[in-house]
């Protein structure tokens, strides 16, 4: 064929002008469809909700007038080591939540569903800003859950204390969204989060966690501040002692964040070239 | 493009060419793509042109490997050609996909199992910036009454079905089925392609990929060819046969000589065996005619060829040795 007829009427209206969806496709249907499946999944929701909460009270009940400064007692006002446990329980019920709400695109990827968005006008950045906010819907009830029950419990702290840890807990989990979107990305399993579940746990002990890294020997402490849970534990904790600024935990941060989203785009790039 | 068969130029055989009311649904031309490097280098598609009017049916006929999911993944802008030109109405794949002009049905996958039939729909029906109502689709797809139910809990026609359904809702003007009915029972397949026809009684334009010779010859009317990567034939059922034209004589011949036979005007192709003769030609009589009237043939038979001959005249390879695969091995189910 050499030339087309420079105008004429659309063969039929199915080929007729159409417009380009805003933003993307990011839509209320798409997002609200995710958060329901977040929720739906019990063992995310064990995980990320109910884990949290069983391990702090199992470490933390116990706790509840012991006070983290040595100056004061909890009745004067300090806060208890149960609080210090509350706020680490909340980054890790928040971190579970980002890393299987960014590793769920490997199921999609193994289930084609990714292959399916490519037929729709869904732009890759919409779909991954779903990703993030239903990683998030999932994670604040994590907080709130943990946090509600140390007020049960009786843990008592200033009100920007909860405001401050439980943002820091919440949003800085994002970290963890890019975490899971990596791995999701680069592996093409079902089951992504049974390792990935394992390997947290064993990122939250040593990031200090579940124990406070200076209650271990030296050289634990040194890997320690390496892992991409200490410097999240140690800057949601931080309102709590109101000691000076921890460069450390913020360089910590600010490094997991731009090695897992470069790698997270990597990997996007890498598994959207071969489907 | 080469044409091994010296078929008639396939862009010619029903006079597709610039279409006078509008843009081509499909405008390919030169389009190749390989896959892997060096000695392992596949061709997977090499050389296909291809004109598709709005409105047409056409089938993607040929055997696994013909190259026909590479060509329909370029068709969707899932992969990209390594050269030649491609449009979808005029725009590039990827903007006839964003502007919802084009929408395919998998054979396989595609779906979250976690979620029902109407979300999956509703969920899809959102990112277009127009769509049909999620109910009207559902039923057009004869899907209504299974929509508060899990996608795991379907069976394979149904989620077929379901893949339709999603297709349906931008009302595209082109219609991709990759071997849709692949796994489906009788009974699903009849079902398929009745919901498939009662669809393109709209005139939607539809591609579907089939091995399946009778899908081809009762539901396109057109039908394209494939073998290894390049078009060896492309027109109607009928124009088909017709290309793999002739008869195939038959008898019981002690003395036939098959140089003689291979002489007569019009013979392919002679093959004898333990008495018996099997002639292929363009003119049955005078095979006949020779054999009843110059050597001691009995039980003579004459048959005519179907389209599954011309399938295999025509798609046939004389070096059967290579698997060349469709595809680079589909991500989603690989543990590479």
């Amino acid at each position: 064929m050499t030339t087309l007829p420079a105008a004429g009427p659309a063969a039929s209206t199915l080929a007729g002008p159409r417009n380009v969806p805003p933003f993307g496709s990011f839509n209320a249907t798409l997002l609200g469809i995710e958060i329901r499946r977040r929720f739906r999944n019990r063992r995310t929701l064990f995980f990320t909700v109910a884990f949290p909460v069983v391990m702090f009270l199992a470490f933390g009940l116990q706790y509840r007038d012991t006070s983290i400064d040595a100056g004061r007692t909890v009745a004067q006002g300090a806060p208890s080591v149960a609080a210090f446990i509350m706020i680490s329980m909340a980054v890790y019920g928040a971190m579970m939540a980002s890393t299987s709400a960014g590793g769920a695109v490997a199921i999609e990827r193994q289930l084609g569903w990714s292959r399916q968005l490519r037929l729709t006008p869904l732009h890759p950045a919409a779909n991954i800003s779903v990703k993030i906010l239903g990683g998030l819907s999932i994670g604040l009830v994590a907080v709130l859950a943990t946090f509600a029950t140390g007020l049960v419990i009786g843990v008592r702290l200033p009100i920007h204390v909860w405001i401050v840890a439980g943002t820091a807990a919440w949003l800085g989990s994002l970290v963890f969204t890019a975490m899971g979107l990596m791995v999701g990305y680069l592996v093409p399993s079902e089951n992504v989060m049974q390792f990935m579940g394992p390997a947290l746990a064993f990122l939250a002990f040593f990031g200090g966690l579940f124990q406070p890294l200076d209650q271990m020997a030296k050289p634990l402490q040194d890997i320690g501040v390496w892992t991409p849970t200490y410097g999240l534990g140690e800057i949601a904790r931080a309102p709590l002692s109101g000691e000076a600024f921890n460069w450390l935990a913020v360089g910590n941060v600010i490094l997991w964040l731009a090695v897992f989203g470069v790698g997270a785009a990597l990997a996007f790039r890498r598994d959207t070239k071969r489907v | 493009m080469t044409n091994p068969l010296t078929l008639a130029a396939p862009t010619t055989s029903r006079g597709v060419g610039p279409d006078r009311t509008g843009l081509l649904a499909v405008d390919a031309t030169g389009l190749h793509k390989s896959f892997g490097a060096g000695s392992r280098r596949v061709r997977a598609v090499n050389g296909v042109d291809l004109q598709i009017r709005p409105g047409e049916v056409v089938a993607f006929l040929g055997p696994n490997g013909a190259g026909k999911t590479t060509t329909i993944d370029m068709l969707l802008g899932l992969s990209k050609p390594d050269a030649g030109s491609l449009t979808i109405f005029g725009r590039s794949p990827r903007a006839a996909i964003a502007h919802g002009l084009v929408s395919a049905v998998m054979q396989a996958g595609g779906l979250l199992k976690d979620l029902t039939v109407r979300e999956t729909v509703a969920v899809t029906a959102s990112l277009f910036a127009q769509s049909q109502p999620v109910d009207e689709v559902l039923e057009r797809a004869g899907i209504l009454d299974l929509a508060g139910r899990r996608v795991e809990k379907c069976s394979g026609g149904q989620q077929q079905r379901l893949r339709f359904a999603m297709a349906l809702l931008s009302d595209p003007g082109l219609l991709i089925l990759d071997e849709p009915t692949t796994g489906m029972d009788v009974e699903g397949r009849r079902d398929f392609w009745q919901a498939i026809r009662a669809d393109t009684a709209r005139g939607r334009t539809v591609i579907f990929a089939t091995h399946y010779l009778e899908e081809a010859d009762a539901y396109a009317d057109r039908i394209v060819l494939v073998r290894r990567g390049e078009i060896v034939a492309d027109g109607t059922a009928a124009e088909i046969k017709n290309l793999a034209s002739g008869r195939t004589v038959t008898a019981t011949a002690g003395n036939a000589d098959a140089a003689t036979l291979a002489a007569i005007p019009g013979v392919d192709s002679v093959e004898s065996r333990a008495g018996k003769v099997r002639v292929r030609t363009k003119d049955s009589d005078a095979v006949a005619r020779y054999l009843l009237t110059a050597t001691d043939a009995v039980d003579l038979e004459i048959t005519s060829h179907n389209l599954e001959d011309a399938f295999v005249a025509l798609t046939g390879d004389q070096d059967e040795t290579d698997e060349t695969p469709e595809a680079p091995e589909a991500p989603e189910t690989t543990g590479k």
